[in-house]
């Protein structure tokens, strides 16, 4: 079960990815992910279906997310809709271009080669998948370090924390927040390209709820691994998502039904919201108390000092004078 | 410059910085015509200190990673790495005059630096590319009597030192006679008083108590 949530987790990985580019770099709640994840699986499988090879396919996915990023990117910066609007704007747009794509809501693979086909046939699925999901993820993760070392990557960071800041720096802000909407749908999509193979078959229904699954992966794993390094906050994505996807494996384990996995779904992504709020409230109310109580005795000490001083004064002054 | 609330001193300074877009006119800065320009573009040419200590600077990121940008004014799209360990020395140089005890804290988010010591930083960083026309909005507005005055005397040597173009908005009276060799009164969108030089260095703080009651 634990094995299985890797392999899965690492195929979502570069969801929890995506989303954290937008909400945590740029701070923007991106929803063009409902589109951009099965737009990826979508262009994945027909392009595989035309004869590309995986490699391919899985790219033209990638690039494909890119695109829709690029959509939502223009709309929020250059046309001035709110973000949120922009990305359901988009969102609700990629579901035609995905019919069109597919051409019916459930295309499958059919002997295609997919990525875990390239690996020894003798090895079993679950490591196949481990593999597949270390090399693309971890390719994905090495990317990001290097590109937000870079000055371009300092450019984004520094948009998403002040962009009258970073305009006044000379940073064209919009291009930033186009550039994240991009690299972050890019990963969405590649994730979908994943998932579709893994499943073998790309669904027009696929992106419902993958939002709420990133946001969680993204919660989910700066509550284990919190740091400053990019490569740390990139590690913690990647566990958050193999944490979520264990935490549904086991809800599916305990014999949860499939349709009620995205209500679960929800659900813990409530928990992991409210669980950091309600930690630091419990965490302040005991400091209060321990400060208090720290006042509190130094009041009193204090106020026993001052009597001292008022009531015998004659003592202080011969202490002094010894 | 100094005037009243809703004078239009603000306005003024938003629309050279870019923040606000001219109704009419042109705007040239160094001979460049900057009218129709994004804030970024204006940047060759000017920096800006914002009242609030906040605005300056990126909390989330460190005090180096703000100087780089400050620095690095070009190249924002630039695929090379940013920081390179030479550097570490030249921005403890650039910050031990400010004498916050900066230098000593290059890895800090700047988020957790206190008022003074952030408006100190956004001066510097606004300086280091030595623009052709510095704009201070009321940057020691938001901070305490003492610190204000470090900030306004660091101003000074920043300003006197690199020799430059420095407009700066200010309601103290004191500040607006003490510093600069101009002072321009704005009343109700128009300049109601100009005065350079000697005749600056003349005027008194009752004679512009006087021209605000008219």
């Amino acid at each position: 079960m634990l094995i299985t949530s890797i392999g899965q987790g690492l195929l979502w990985a570069p969801l929890a990815i995506g989303v954290f580019i937008t909400f945590r770099i740029l701070d923007i709640p991106d929803l063009t992910t409902e589109g951009s994840f099965p737009l990826g699986a979508a262009v994945t499988v027909s392009a595989m279906l035309s004869g590309q090879s995986a490699v391919t396919a899985s790219l033209l996915g990638f690039l494909a997310g890119c695109i829709a990023g690029w959509v939502t990117g223009v709309l929020d910066t250059k046309l001035h809709m709110p973000s949120l609007l922009a990305g359901i704007l988009t969102m609700t747009g990629l579901y035609s271009v995905n019919m069109h794509i597919m051409g019916k809501s459930n295309v499958p693979l059919l002997d295609q080669k997919v990525l875990t086909t390239y690996l020894p046939q003798t090895w079993s699925i679950d490591l196949q998948t481990i593999v597949v999901g270390a090399i693309v993820t971890g390719v994905v993760v090495a990317l990001l370090v290097w590109l937000f070392k870079t000055r371009l990557g300092l450019s984004l960071m520094a948009t998403g924390n002040n962009s009258a800041m970073s305009a006044a720096n000379g940073i064209y802000t919009d291009r930033m927040v186009i550039i994240g909407y991009m690299v972050s749908n890019g990963c969405i999509a590649l994730s979908g390209a994943l998932i579709a193979q893994s499943n073998g078959y790309a669904d027009i229904g696929m992106g419902i709820g993958t939002i709420v699954i990133g946001l969680a992966s993204v919660l989910v794993g700066e509550i284990f691994l919190r740091g400053r390094q990019i490569w740390l906050r990139l590690s913690a994505m990647v566990l958050g998502a193999i944490i979520y996807r264990f935490l549904l494996t086991v809800a599916m384990g305990l014999g949860f039904p499939v349709d009620d996995l995205k209500i679960l779904s929800a659900g813990i992504l409530v928990i992991v919201i409210c669980l950091p709020i309600l930690q630091n409230k419990y965490r302040t109310r005991q400091q209060l108390k321990r400060y208090l109580k720290q006042i509190g005795a130094d009041e009193h000490e204090a106020s026993n000092r001052s009597l001292n001083r008022q009531t015998s004064p004659e003592g202080l002054l011969s202490r002094d004078s010894k | 410059m100094i005037g009243n609330n809703g004078a239009g001193k603000s306005t003024l300074l938003n629309t050279i910085a870019g923040t606000l877009s001219a109704d009419a006119g042109t705007l040239a800065l160094a001979g460049h015509d900057v009218t129709k320009k994004p804030i970024a573009y204006r940047s060759k040419w000017l920096s800006r200190v914002f009242q609030d200590p906040k605005m300056g600077t990126a909390g989330e990121l460190s005090v180096a990673q703000n100087l780089t940008l400050a620095q690095q004014h070009t190249g924002s799209m630039s695929l090379h790495r940013y920081h390179k360990a030479s550097q570490t020395a030249a921005y403890q140089e650039l910050l031990r005059p400010l004498n916050m005890g900066l230098e000593d804290r290059l890895t800090t988010q700047v988020k957790y630096l206190s008022g003074g010591q952030r408006q100190a930083l956004s001066l510097l960083m606004a300086t280091l590319s030595q623009p052709d026309l510095l704009l201070l909005d009321e940057h020691t507005a938001a901070l305490d009597p003492q610190t204000s005055q470090k900030v306004m005397d660091l101003t000074q040597k920043i300003v006197t030192e690199n020799q430059l173009t420095t407009m700066m908005i200010t309601h103290k009276m004191s500040d607006a006679l003490r510093y600069g060799n101009r002072l321009v009164m704005v009343q109700d969108g128009q300049i109601k008083l100009d005065v350079r030089g000697a005749e600056k260095q003349n005027l008194r703080q009752e004679d512009l108590l006087t021209l605000f009651a008219e």
